[in-house]
């Protein structure tokens, strides 16, 4: 599994992270490349959905960041993000469904610094973990099965 | 249920409503819903330990309200459910009746909703010990331990949606599930689908499940999917306080306080 490269999806809001990642370019910090940015309005605005249809579509690890408590644009969309974090994830972890991979955090406009070192160290702990074959064995489409056949 | 069948009677008789909804004798020793417009048909009203189908699921339909006022005859689980149902503007006392049956199976005539919810209130919604053993079991395997526990349960599963048509909170008139553009739960009977269904289902119930287990008993397959829903209730109580229906106040999930308490965010 040396030359496993996980894939991650990361879901962060427009106003923090997002802004905060672009501050970690333009400071022309380093970081691992194994993040595809999605940017939404808000961290209220992601839909758990989404998470699993990144699962789905062969993520190995999922990362989500927004404005630090108190610091949302709209005022309170990471209040009520949290509140259904906490719900959610617990969801997750009943069902068996490797909480490892998903990856919460806080990251302000001014953390460039801090959003490489927190990809950085997400990459590494996801790489430890390798694929997340129990959720690709599900998510194989059976179209890619019949192909084989041929 | 002489009591009961008397009121309805009535009800009908004076015009007071025009529909009861309550239980009637069904085939193979069952109970099954009746919807008594006529005051003969209140004759067949019947109510014992058989009659578990949570009837709420009926009031937020088209048919029901479009008969005019309607009555219910309603158990605690069904009495908690008409309370999250008015709490989300569902139902009001213009449109509904409540003939409760008390735990002891005493008939109780409620005035209005805020009788029913002050009724209600007496009493908690509590897992039963049975349950929070299961849940137990289930918290001390390991994750992939879960993870087979439930690809194995669900396999089974081929989303006949009975689970949402029993359940009184499942009242949108077009579910997440039924969409095609963009497609949310892949349809074939198969273990991903099966999977993102049952997370939906149990998410968009999250702090509004009254724990009435219709979901467990409407499953052909007997799939344990009231888990779900009880450990969300359990969560809630262990991160938000818990929570119970009320006219009044902010729903769980749609609510915050700044000082929420988590420690998985970096």
């Amino acid at each position: 599994m040396a030359d496993f490269e996980p894939k991650i999806v990361a879901f962060v809001c427009n106003w923090c992270t997002y802004a905060g990642a672009d501050l970690t370019g333009t400071s022309r910090i380093k970081y691992a490349s194994n993040v595809r940015i999605i940017r939404f309005p808000c961290t209220g605005r992601i839909d758990y959905m989404l998470l699993l249809k990144a699962f789905d579509e062969g993520a190995d690890g999922i990362m989500i960041s927004g404005c630090h408590p108190n610091d949302c644009h709209y005022t309170s969309g990471n209040f009520h993000a949290r509140r259904r974090w906490i719900m959610f994830r617990s969801l997750c972890d009943f069902m068996g469904i490797d909480t490892r991979r998903i990856i919460f955090s806080w990251v302000s406009a001014a953390e460039g610094a801090r959003w490489a070192e927190i990809v950085n160290s997400s990459v590494a702990s996801i790489r430890e973990l390798g694929p997340y074959d129990n959720y690709k064995n599900i998510a194989k489409k059976p179209v890619m099965e019949t192909e084989n056949h041929g | 249920m002489d009591d009961l069948k008397k009121r309805a009677k009535e009800l009908l008789e004076t015009s007071a409503v025009k529909v009861v909804i309550g239980y009637e004798q069904g085939t193979a020793g069952k109970t099954r819903a009746l919807f008594a417009e006529k005051p003969e048909d209140a004759d067949r009203l019947i109510f014992d330990s058989r009659c578990v189908q949570n009837l709420a699921v009926y009031v937020t339909k088209r048919e029901a309200k479009d008969k005019g006022k309607m009555a219910i005859t309603a158990t605690l689980p069904v009495m908690r459910s008409i309370i999250q149902l008015a709490s989300e503007f569902q139902v009001n006392d213009n449109n509904l009746l409540v003939l409760g049956i008390t735990p002891g199976s005493e008939l109780m005539e409620f005035g209005n909703l805020a009788e029913v919810e002050t009724f209600v209130h007496q009493y908690q919604i509590e897992i039963d010990a049975s349950y929070k053993e299961k849940l137990d079991k289930l918290d001390k395997m390991t994750p992939s331990e879960r993870w087979n526990f439930w690809i194995d349960e669900l396999t089974p599963c081929f989303k006949c949606y009975a689970c949402r048509a029993a359940c009184p909170m499942c009242y949108c008139i077009r579910c997440t599930v039924d969409f095609n553009q963009p497609q949310w739960i892949p349809v074939p009977s198969h273990e991903l689908g099966n999977l993102e269904w049952h997370i939906m289902r149990a998410i968009h119930l999250t702090g509004r499940c009254i724990d009435c287990d219709a979901c467990f008993n409407a499953c052909p397959l007997g799939i344990p999917i009231n888990l779900l829903t009880k450990r969300m209730i359990e969560d809630a109580r262990a991160n938000f306080g818990g929570y119970q229906p009320a006219l009044q106040g902010e729903h769980l999930m749609s609510t915050y306080k700044p000082d929420d308490k988590e420690n998985f965010i970096q």
